[in-house]
């Protein structure tokens, strides 16, 4: 398969197809016949607890692997429309051939964590990316290893956990996660299991209900990775968690000049205020890597202001021409007052207003 | 990084405050429609109603096109993908017919099928999805910004001439490029000059070769010439006008036919030309069946065009008044629709050019309304009708007239255009003096 998909991937097919893809007519034969287009079948949706699920799921030829600790752009459609999400890779690189897992914890507010949560149906074809991110295990695993991860942080660490394990790592491996309680907590009971494992010491710390036998109790704190006898400047650490918990680690370790020993992944839920009668938030221009605060002016005129160029043509809303991806936050149609808060869609900046964070691919 | 300037960003939150319209001129005039000199509203639309009434009808409209984007989906999103797999399986049947020399049926029948498809492509998906009408389903296949099609214009520099320059200026004189591209005299305004005498002729060559003719207007050499696009901007739409030269001719003309070298043992020497002419048959096939629909819905003799200081300041009511009264429809059963790409609605795309095109014959129920409640005209006949219109349109002015002023060689027209130089010339000096002498 790999060849014929090279061959169908190949320059001179494309002449033959162009201006399309290979995949445009491959598409039409089967929603999974794909020579680059990452598609995958959702086998089965697995509840972790109240609020959080993995999907597991078997994608299409185009995939390449992932690393532990890489995350997917993850888009269901619904209604005709796709929703993009990012979500960690949570499966162990040596699970079953040919299926890999992501797991997700239900966002209140967010529509695609919501729906794979409560709607998502086995058999249903999902979008994906190839995997992406730096935030992997180095080639040759160090002999002693620290993760870290709070409350759904723990998706990518598991990956690796669950990798480690399964290749039958014979370094040292600590993991300290920080979750609310154990109800709260995903893979419980597989964590126990690894718990048991030699070479593998597993700690678990509930803020917000302790456990009576518990060694270590409330956030992060260098006195945590003491007690566990782990040493920052010797240690290759992980840490994936909310930005609260990796602003701690990262603090400690810099203080204890160890700061090239840490790999770090944060996730930051944008702030969407929309009843907010001041504008709020930054306005980032991901691409030219620049950030403005939000003016309430349109994102075209913001982005003038900011110094970038962006097109555009009739700035009414009329010809397209300005139409780029926001890839996260909300924004306000200026003449119908629609607030559109998708990840990862097409919108005309003439003509939209952010409210509070939002991101831009200019 | 990220996370602690944002940190900064809460502490200080002193923003100006969200006002629903003030951070656009979605109401005002679009930016170079704006009359420097004079906040004279525009006097479009003013035979037909009252300012308010413009406003009002502004508001109706926007009405009927918020109602239809709050209802997009599921169904929208079948549609544009069965359009999507009809042209597909069309081409791919096509290629296979034309594969088929030997037996001539399934030749023909293949030149049809790969011309269908084209036309697919060019109307129903690729000028629809350019204007961004299916954006909303956030499908990479299907988005404006990404989609090229199977012609031999450039999408970029069709989209900017076609989207921006010809839906925001439609039938003004002097910015939209569109009215007679350039090459006919098609209304009563456009001055005549020599070459027009042959307007016939000339429309009937640009007919055979369309694709060719909307490439090369979106080069914009007259632009260029005029000073009016700077040379690098005219140079990358050279090289981007070459690129897909490069790319549709190679496929076309060359790739496919040198396929075509496989028959040659089984069918004779001959195969690979055929190969060759069915594809430049499909190619003209398409070019007629755009070129016919695109002149049926701008060209015929009712369609009403504007002079700049007309539209200066106009308002959103007066926009629309504008798009309505520049274009034609061209009544049909609904597989024409289909293959014009709905463009028949052509009134429908002015006023809506972003909705999806399958909501025009929904849509244009409304406009009626609002057309027979304020007295407006809808512009709609036959195929047949249209274009006879068109063809009358370009015979009649293509004769010299007899008034001077409408003679863009004469020494009257010529002393017109120094005034007016002149004119400008003088505002530009008298708003700079106050400078100079403080």
């Amino acid at each position: 398969m790999g060849i014929i998909r090279k061959a169908l991937a190949s320059k001179p097919i494309a002449s033959l197809t162009s201006p399309f893809t290979v995949d445009h007519y491959l598409e039409q034969i089967h929603p999974m016949l794909a020579a680059e287009n990452v598609r995958a079948r959702v086998l089965e949706v697995r509840r972790e607890t109240g609020a959080a699920s993995t999907v597991v799921m078997r994608p299409n030829g185009a995939w390449k692997g992932f690393l532990p600790g890489q995350h997917v752009q993850f888009g269901v459609e619904v209604n005709g429309k796709r929703r993009v999400r990012v979500f960690s890779v949570s499966s162990s690189k040596a699970a079953k051939k040919g299926t890999f897992s992501v797991s997700v914890k239900a966002h209140p507010d967010g529509y695609v964590s919501q729906f794979l949560h409560q709607e998502l149906e086995p058999g249903t074809i999902v979008y994906l990316s190839q995997a992406e991110g730096e935030f992997v295990l180095p080639r040759e695993v160090p002999a002693s290893l620290l993760l870290v991860s709070g409350g759904s942080g723990i998706t990518p660490v598991m990956s690796m956990l669950r990798t480690l394990r399964d290749t039958r790592h014979t370094g040292q491996v600590t993991f300290l996660h920080y979750a609310r309680s154990r109800e709260d907590e995903m893979f419980t009971s597989e964590l126990d299991e690894i718990a048991a494992t030699t070479g593998f010491r597993v700690v678990r710390v509930y803020t917000r209900q302790p456990e009576p036998a518990a060694e270590l109790a409330g956030r992060f704190h260098i006195d945590h990775l003491k007690h566990l006898g782990v040493d920052p400047v010797s240690t290759l650490t992980f840490a994936c968690g909310p930005a609260g918990l990796i602003a701690g680690v990262r603090d400690t370790y810099a203080e204890l000049d160890a700061r090239d020993q840490l790999r770090m992944e944060y996730f930051k839920v944008p702030s969407v205020d929309l009843d907010a009668a001041d504008a709020t938030g930054m306005l980032s221009f991901d691409d030219s890597k620049m950030e403005a605060f939000n003016s309430g002016a349109t994102i075209l005129e913001q982005a003038e202001t900011a110094g970038l160029k962006p097109e555009f043509g009739c700035r009414m809303g009329v010809c397209n021409t300005c139409a780029i991806k926001k890839n996260s936050g909300a924004v306000r149609h200026v003449v119908s007052g629609e607030v559109s808060a998708s990840t990862d869609e097409t919108i005309k900046i003439c003509v939209q207003v952010p409210i509070g964070d939002v991101n831009v691919a200019l | 990084m990220a996370a602690l300037t944002t940190a900064i960003a809460r502490t200080f939150k002193k923003n100006a405050p969200i006002k629903p319209h003030s951070a656009s001129r979605h109401n005002a005039a679009p930016l170079t429609l704006i009359n420097p000199d004079s906040e004279k509203p525009a006097t479009i639309g003013l035979d037909y109603m009252t300012y308010e009434q413009l406003d009002e009808f502004g508001r109706e409209l926007d009405t009927v096109r918020q109602r239809v984007l709050d209802d997009l989906g599921q169904k929208d999103a079948d549609y544009i993908r069965r359009v999507i797999r009809l042209h597909k399986g069309a081409e791919v049947l096509g290629r296979i017919g034309v594969f088929m020399p030997f037996f001539w049926p399934a030749f023909v029948a293949g030149i049809v099928l790969l011309a269908v498809a084209k036309i697919l492509d060019n109307m129903e998906i690729g000028h629809n999805v350019m204007h961004g009408q299916y954006d909303w389903m956030n499908d990479p296949m299907i988005d404006g910004a990404r989609y090229e099609w199977d012609n031999i214009a450039p999408a970029q520099d069709w989209k900017h001439g076609h989207n921006y320059i010809h839906h925001t200026y439609t039938n003004i004189h002097g910015m939209d490029r569109d009215i007679g591209y350039n090459m006919f005299r098609i209304d009563e305004d456009q001055p005549w000059y020599a070459t027009h005498r042959f307007n016939l002729p000339l429309a009937f060559i640009l007919m055979l070769v369309f694709e060719w003719g909307i490439m090369y207007h979106g080069v914009e050499l007259d632009q260029y010439l005029h000073g009016k696009i700077t040379k690098e901007d005219f140079e990358g739409r050279k090289k981007r006008a070459f690129r897909k030269i490069r790319k549709q001719v190679f496929k076309d003309y060359i790739a496919w036919p040198v396929l075509g070298l496989a028959l040659v043992p089984f069918v004779g020497w001959w195969a690979p030309l055929a190969i060759l002419g069915a594809n430049i048959a499909a190619n003209v096939i398409r070019n007629v069946w755009t070129f016919l629909i695109i002149f049926c819905g701008h060209f015929p003799a009712e369609v009403q065009t504007f002079a700049e200081e007309d539209a200066q300041n106009e308002n959103r009511g007066q926009w629309y008044v504008r798009q309505l009264l520049g274009s034609a429809n061209i009544s049909g059963h609904a597989p024409f629709h289909v293959m014009t790409g709905n463009l028949s609605y052509q009134i429908e795309h002015h006023l809506f050019p972003d909705i999806p095109a399958r909501r025009y014959p929904e849509v244009a129920e409304d406009v009626k309304l609002l057309v027979q409640k304020y007295g407006l005209q809808y512009n709609t006949g036959r195929l047949s009708k249209q274009l006879g219109s068109v063809i009358r349109q370009l015979a009649k002015l293509g004769h010299k007239p007899s008034d001077p002023y409408k003679i863009g060689n004469s020494p009257e027209s010529k002393a017109l255009r120094r005034a007016k130089r002149e004119e400008t010339a003088r505002r530009l000096q008298e708003s700079r003096a106050p400078q100079l002498t403080s």
